[in-house]
């Protein structure tokens, strides 16, 4: 970077492009350059640990993305396999079915004993555990959106079995839980839209023993940006499309071998299948504030072309709204799971903590936090229950995901907001969990794609 | 199986309900509002209407009887009775009007109460009965353990003593529920309720309340003085057994205060469903896919206060459904109740904000719902004790430790 190219005003350092540099900003800022040159580190000046810094993955990787391994075309151009929704229930009832009560207590587990020791790493990181991941494709996360006839284990629409279990992954760890997720929406996508065609493809994979890395690709890095109108393009060219954007908030971009990619075509949202391997495609690591396990990318898209067969589901814009709904699904189930953990953890904590002489929850200006987060919490899962099972059961959830997501965005925040305050300058500091899921529930409101019930 | 939809069985219930409060109290509804302490007398028809459909089955069990516990075969499976009948249906009628719904003959929280804590005697003697419920007094209000009328045991009677205030349809009502203490000194334990039929000699209505809202609805001040109640009038058992302590006349909350949610429930989608409407008159439609920073501010608020009210009446409706399902509900009632009361006012007055003079004038009915909401934040136990409730149930402590 040029000395002249970082002085450029605003736009960047978190500064808005009104800001200009009066001389003597100038020379503070050319101070700055001085200080951050290797000179004084050759010198020995300056400590060895704030190269630390400069990881590799913090620093940013910037590559052409992993090559991946080919997908063989296989299958028909027809409809491919789809699960029947749920039976409609007439019955008012909020107990899980037996399956699903038994998916919960494994994952649960799984979150308790595997996912949670090993979140705090994995945030430093930006990269979840290799056997982490390992483990969590034995327990069958990918598949379980994926039809039986396809090898996986959905017997109908599966969209509550797939709320209970990010929320309970999430109730060990947010960042983890998108991180194992991730090759799942894609597999649940292809199963939910994919040709005969693209479920022989690419579903083989997903439900073998080597399971891909894959990401849905739905965000894009544009402040008011509107899921609806992705500004990444497809422009049809003889038989294929060529793909031009950017698109943010991807996990695992590093080392997905398949995405799913929204962009706009002839003014309407289109979902396209792209292999990592595509020339073109170039992956960049964008840590963030929280979420960080699940490594969020951005992936550029310059000329990209894809065969025509590479559409998922329909291009009037049908499935890629859908997809937008079942994505901001899964997200509201995270923020059940992790704002359950922030309760998990301050009511010990302030049971516990004294102050006064007597335990603080014994002051009612504490107690009140932590019922207000134990409601909030309550009609955010609900909220969200509500909106699943319609999903599953094939009915109209625009209506209920929307108001799920209202609520999990703005009282899930508040709740990560409450568990810092309780802990008071503890929740402020890396050896409480709290300050994690504090930046891991600013995701509610924010992300699209990435997850996908 | 996950499934938080309106019940089949209760779908023509709750359609008739609507009926009803959109032809019955909805034109009545600013009529009353004006001519407070004036009779309802349209209910009267209705409430012939209610116990009909009661009498039939039709109603599902629903109303203020509704949330008996009673001992009904339990084949294992998941039910949807009278108390989830009874909040899906006290929501339509608080759509239509609150304060109307609060003055239906033989629907008061007495005979909540009186369903709740009676034995099947006492259920039977007073069936039919309208009863209002008496409990706050002058000095004493959240801390109802501290009650100072006093019932002491003469012969085969009990006599009362004590100033009763805030006591709706106190005036209407066929008989009162007092709550008096057989020995002040014995604190919680020795709280009992009693049926007090109108008429009694040494039971008086001193004067009727001037309201902010629910102004159809009566709300008493009852002095009793040396009023002699037959002794069998004591709902319950007359033992004063100082280790179940309050937990026999407070049971009565776990089962109204989810239909006081419902009431809230009710009232504020009454006033989104206006303003909704009115919006869309002024342009505005929501969309429930378009992120809400990419919408008007008024379409973002209503989404938000949408998603409020829809997180309060699923946690009514939960409460409800362990209730029919015999499942303790003393944490998830007060959830309810905390939540809808509080989103009741917001989303109400909201609304106001929202439609401008069009909301605050009385020539719609938005202002009155605004008024209306806030007791339903207040009675059956304020915002602030089911915050308490809750508070002490997440955090296991007792009232000693978290006052």
């Amino acid at each position: 970077m040029s000395l002249t190219n970082s002085l450029r005003p605003g736009g960047r350092n978190g500064l808005a492009r009104k800001e200009s540099r009066d001389p003597i900003g100038y020379a503070v800022a050319a101070l700055n350059v001085v200080a951050q040159s290797d000179l004084i580190d050759r010198l020995g000046l300056r400590k060895k640990t704030e190269q630390a810094v400069f990881t590799s993955t913090r620093g940013g990787f910037s590559v052409v993305t992993k090559a991946g391994r080919t997908f063989a075309k296989r299958g028909a151009q027809k409809p491919g396999v789809r699960v029947p929704s749920a039976g409609a229930s007439g019955v008012f009832d909020l107990t899980p079915t037996e399956d699903e009560q038994m998916l919960v207590d494994v994952v649960g587990e799984f979150a308790t004993e595997v996912v949670r020791p090993a979140a705090t790493e994995a945030d430093e990181a930006c990269e979840a555990p290799v056997a982490l991941l390992k483990s969590s494709l034995e327990i069958g996360l990918p598949i379980l959106g994926v039809p039986e006839k396809l090898g996986g284990i959905s017997e109908e629409r599966s969209a509550v079995a797939g709320a209970l279990v990010a929320e309970a992954l999430a109730r060990g760890d947010m960042g983890l839980a998108v991180a194992t997720l991730a090759p799942g929406a894609v597999a649940t996508a292809i199963s939910l839209w994919g040709t005969d065609a693209q479920q022989a493809t690419y579903l083989p994979a997903f439900t073998g023993d080597d399971v891909p890395a894959a990401a849905l690709a739905l965000s894009e890095p544009t402040a008011l940006f509107d899921v609806l109108q992705p500004g990444a393009t497809a422009v049809r060219r003889g038989d294929r499309y060529v793909l031009n954007g950017v698109k943010a908030g991807v996990p695992r971009g590093g080392d997905a071998e398949l995405f799913v990619v929204g962009a706009s075509l002839e003014g309407k949202p289109v979902l396209f299948l792209v292999e990592a391997g595509t020339a073109g495609v170039r992956v960049e690591a964008d840590p963030s504030m929280g979420v960080r396990a699940a490594t969020l990318s951005k992936l550029h898209l310059t000329d990209v072309e894809v065969p025509a067969d590479a559409v998922l589901g329909e291009t009037d814009g049908s499935t890629y709204v859908e997809c937008v709904r079942l994505s901001r699904l899964a997200w509201c189930a995270l923020a059940v799971g992790t704002a359950q953990a922030v309760l998990d953890y301050v009511t010990p904590y302030v049971k516990e903590r004294e102050a006064f002489g007597e335990p603080i929850a014994h002051r009612q200006s504490v107690a009140f936090m932590v019922a207000n987060i134990a409601i909030e919490l309550q009609a955010m899962r609900l909220v969200t229950y509500k909106a699943a099972s319609r999903a599953a059961q094939g009915k109209d959830f625009a209506r209920e995901v929307a108001l799920a997501r209202n609520l999990c965005a703005s009282k899930g925040m508040q709740i990560g907001l409450d568990g810092v305050q309780l802990l008071g300058g503890h929740g402020f500091v890396k050896e409480h969990p709290v300050e994690r899921w504090y930046r891991d529930l600013r995701a509610l409101g924010v992300m699209e794609g990435g997850v996908l019930v | 199986m996950i499934n938080l939809e309106t019940p089949k069985k209760h779908r023509a219930l709750v359609d008739q309900a609507h009926q009803v409060a959109m032809n019955m109290l909805r034109p009545i509804s600013r009529k009353y509002d004006r001519a407070e302490h004036s009779y309802p007398k349209e209910l009267d028809m209705l409430a012939a209407m209610i116990d009909g459909l009661s009498e039939s089955g039709a109603a599902e069990g629903a109303g203020a009887t509704g949330v008996r516990r009673d001992e009904q075969k339990d084949d294992g499976g998941v039910r949807n009775g009278s108390n989830l009948a009874s909040v899906m249906s006290i929501a339509e009628m608080c759509w239509g009007d609150t304060g109307l719904l609060l003055s239906m003959p033989r629907q008061g929280l007495g005979n909540s109460a009186i369903a709740s804590v009676a034995n099947e005697e006492q259920l039977e003697r007073f069936k039919g009965t309208w009863a209002a419920m008496a409990i706050t007094e002058p000095g004493v209000g959240s801390d109802s353990a501290n009650i100072t009328t006093t019932a002491r045991l003469d012969g085969d009677h009990y006599v009362i003593n004590g100033e009763k205030i805030y006591v709706t349809s106190g005036d209407r009502a066929d008989s009162v529920v007092v709550w008096a203490t057989l020995d002040k000194s014995l604190g919680r334990a020795a709280i009992k309720s009693f049926v007090v039929e109108k008429g009694t000699p040494g039971m008086r209505v001193e004067r009727l309340e001037h309201k902010l809202g629910i102004r159809a609805s009566d709300t008493a001040v009852i002095i009793f003085e040396d009023c002699r109640v037959p002794a069998e009038n004591l709902l319950g058992s007359p033992e004063v057994d100082v280790k179940q302590g309050f937990a026999g006349a407070m049971a009565t909350f776990d089962n109204t205060r989810p239909l006081v949610a419902a009431m809230a429930v009710g009232c504020a989608r009454a006033s989104l469903d206006l303003t909704r409407d009115l919006l869309a008159q002024a342009g505005v439609e929501v969309d429930h896919d378009r992120p809400a920073h990419l919408q008007s501010a008024a379409a973002a608020k209503f989404l938000q206060l949408e998603a409020d009210w829809e997180g309060a009446q699923l946690l009514t409706m939960q409460a409800a459904w362990m209730a029919d399902n015999r499942k303790p509900n003393s944490l998830e009632a007060s959830m309810a109740k905390a939540k809808a009361g509080r989103v009741g006012s917001d989303i109400t007055l909201s609304c106001v904000e929202l439609c401008g003079t069009l909301g605050y004038s009385e020539s719609e009915l938005l202002e009155k719902w605004a008024r209306d909401s806030k007791i339903l934040d207040i009675f059956e136990g304020t915002q602030q004790i089911q915050q308490l409730i809750v508070a002490r149930r997440i955090l296991g402590l007792s009232s000693a430790q978290l006052k």
